[in-house]
């Protein structure tokens, strides 16, 4: 599939393993994108392909009502992406506008995200939109000026990795759970310098939010691409959406979409089974994500570790997050949840939350957040009354945006406070200066909200 | 535009713990603005290099002679993994860095190094620990030696390793090219794919106008 989409965008060969690449969507944010339109300009280029390239903010904008507490230099890159998004003809999604959101929320949402096309973005979790069948990957701020200024980019073509999720996902086992457990499973490097394609029963039978959240754990595994072949599911995902093709257009484009995936003797550089079956859900314990156990676990111990590296690894991690090596994972006491991120704020990951908080209280000393991943999002939850559902449980009901999750926006977990996090990274200050996150599923993190402690959600079911 | 790497002979300091992110390498706040570049470098490392008071911490390797004036790294595993954001090298190359040895990195870390004239070199594992306890035995004042023409690195104790580099990148960074006016001078075939395209799969090119 890497090789079919790759083929039908090489605008030139620049060597034996890299061409120049056309790019069909290039997606930018406001702490990206409104820097890179600048220099665009600065250089004295223009935007090569504006009816390409589409934004919204989401890092730097304040998650709170009427998105009080923006900082200065927030509202200044928001003034920045709205001026130059303007001046270059870029359609921009902006705040209170239905089609706003965290980018790799609305990019399949609107359907501007479709299979077999690729897409960019100066952000590392763009492997997410490779859910739909797309190759889509994050490039830094260089990479995005190349993109604004000729829609292409020139890439080494990457090896490849499949993955296969086989068998029926078991209770409290989600999305999340199977991408955290892969990447204990493989490491934080296992997938380096690979595009990864996710295949076997588990993503057949999975509906599209969840292929979203495997893939966007892509780079966490080290890959900074990941996708799942498009079908029926995936185009009944798309049918509608605003940006998506139409009548004729439609079925021509579907008809192209169902040649995008893997010939049955396709060969990949590695290969990796995972029996889902045997899977509980996972939480993280350290500073990397593939410092990750099932709930039911005890924390890694030192001094059972022989290799001294690992053991200074476990050790480090342990000291940062103010954890005991050999003690159960679960009651370990919790300040923040926070639900949302461009891993876990859509439709179907609210409703999981409040399935667990539906009413029950979140317990005292614990502030909760759920930030909804677009303004779509956020309407089609208040319509099913899931924000009344959380507040009365007592969890703060927000605007959407990237918020907690890397914290760019000034909202922060602060120093030495525990929080659950339904986000990506456990990376040392991720959250906040000295903030202890711990990587959990949308259910997962709700739990921990109501019993104010890491739990397992399968004792909290309905 | 980035400037020509050829050849380097300086200070290294070994950081070898495995997955340092670009988190670790620079904090998002710095990064949050419309001109955060020439303000990096004192803040690379941060939570590793300062205490919770602002004071440095003393433990850390670039806090100490003569270290603090390390312009290669030699680096544990899959260093300058997680986040795309460029300011993770701009932070380095403001505190002097100009190569890193090591035996993996993020794959968009890598690519942002080239962008900026900084030498990302992959070896073995084995290569990386023996250059690191080459340099710590003689307390960080051995010189270790990077050729990127003739694709070799010099340890301090006169050990030669060779190393592998995609030879468009190395021939980018020996002549500091600007990517983007070379692939502007084929603008003629960007236009040509996307004149063909636009018949070929019609739904990418007009996605707004069906909206």
């Amino acid at each position: 599939m890497l090789a079919k989409i790759w083929d039908q965008h090489v605008i030139a060969r620049l060597s034996e393993d890299t061409d120049l690449l056309h790019i069909d969507r290039h997606l930018l944010h406001d702490l990206g994108g409104s820097r890179g339109l600048l220099d665009v300009k600065n250089r004295g280029m223009k935007v090569h392909s504006p009816e390409l390239t589409f934004a919204t903010p989401d890092h730097a904008i304040s998650t709170a009502h009427g998105r009080a507490g923006t900082s200065k230099i927030g509202q200044e890159l928001l003034t920045t992406l709205r001026a130059e998004t303007s001046a270059s003809g870029i359609q921009l999604f902006d705040i209170d506008q239905p089609g706003q959101g965290i980018v790799h929320v609305i990019g399949p949402e609107l359907g501007l995200s479709l299979p077999g096309c690729t897409i960019v973005c100066g952000d590392s979790h763009t492997c997410t939109h490779g859910g739909l069948g797309a190759l889509a990957f994050g490039i830094g701020s260089s990479e995005l000026t190349h993109v604004l200024a000729t829609q292409a980019l020139i890439q080494r073509r990457p090896r490849t990795m499949r993955v296969r999720f086989e068998g029926k996902l078991p209770p409290g086992v989600t999305a999340k759970d199977l991408i955290l457990a892969l990447i204990g499973h493989v490491g934080a490097a296992g997938g380096t310098g690979h595009a990864v394609e996710y295949a076997g029963s588990a993503i057949r039978d999975m509906p599209i939010e969840g292929r979203l959240t495997i893939c966007n754990l892509s780079i966490e595994l080290g890959a900074k691409m990941g996708m799942v072949a498009p079908d029926e599911k995936t185009f009944e995902f798309l049918r509608g959406r605003p940006y998506a093709p139409q009548g004729k257009m439609w079925e021509q484009a579907t008809n192209a979409w169902r040649q995008l995936p893997s010939d049955p003797d396709a060969i990949f550089d590695r290969e990796v089974v995972v029996d889902v079956e045997k899977l509980i859900p996972q939480v993280t314990w350290g500073i990397s994500p593939e410092h990750v156990i099932g709930v039911d676990g005890h924390i890694p111990d030192p001094r059972s570790v022989d290799d001294p590296a690992r053991r200074t690894a476990i050790e480090t991690a342990l000291d940062y997050m103010g954890l005991k090596g050999g003690a159960p994972i679960a009651g370990t006491p919790v300040d923040w949840v926070f639900i949302g991120s461009c891993t876990n704020s859509r439709l179907s990951d609210l409703r999981a939350a409040a399935e667990i908080a539906r009413g029950r209280k979140v317990a005292s000393g614990v502030r909760a957040w759920v930030v909804p991943g677009s303004e779509n999002v956020k309407r089609e939850a208040v319509a099913e009354g899931l924000d009344k559902v959380f507040t009365e449980a007592g969890f703060e009901w927000r605007e959407p945006g990237c918020s907690m999750c890397l914290a760019a926006n000034g909202e922060t977990v602060g120093p030495g406070q525990r929080s659950v996090s339904t986000s990506n990274r456990n990376f040392v200050g991720r959250q906040g200066p000295r903030a202890r996150t711990h990587l959990a599923s949308p259910a997962s993190a709700a739990a921990a909200a109501i019993a104010g402690a890491i739990a397992d959600v399968r004792t909290m079911g309905r | 535009m980035p400037k020509p790497f050829n050849k380097l002979t300086a200070i290294a300091a070994p950081i070898m713990r495995s997955n340092i992110d670009t988190d670790v390498i620079i904090r998002i706040e710095r990064l949050v603005g419309n001109s955060v570049r020439g303000s990096l470098g004192k803040w690379a490392f941060g939570s590793l290099r300062y205490l919770p008071d602002g004071s440095e911490n003393p433990a850390f390797i670039l806090n100490r002679e003569p270290y603090r004036q390390a312009e290669i790294l030699v680096t544990g595993p899959n260093f300058g993994c997680g986040s795309s954001r460029e300011g993770a090298v701009w932070s380095l190359q403001e505190m002097g860095i100009r190569a890193i040895i090591g035996s993996g990195f993020g794959d968009i870390f890598f690519a942002n190094c080239f962008q900026n004239g900084i030498l990302p070199i992959v070896v073995d594992k084995e290569i990386v620990d023996s250059l690191a306890a080459d340099i710590e035995a003689t307390q960080g004042a051995g010189r270790v030696s990077v050729d990127l023409e003739a694709q070799t690195i010099l340890s301090p104790s006169g050990k030669h390793y060779t190393f592998e580099i995609d030879p468009r990148r190395r021939e980018g960074l020996l002549q500091g090219l600007d990517e983007v006016a070379l692939t502007l001078q084929r603008d003629d075939e960007i236009r040509a794919f996307q004149a063909a395209d636009r018949t070929a799969r019609p739904w990418i090119h007009f996605a707004r106008k069906s909206a």
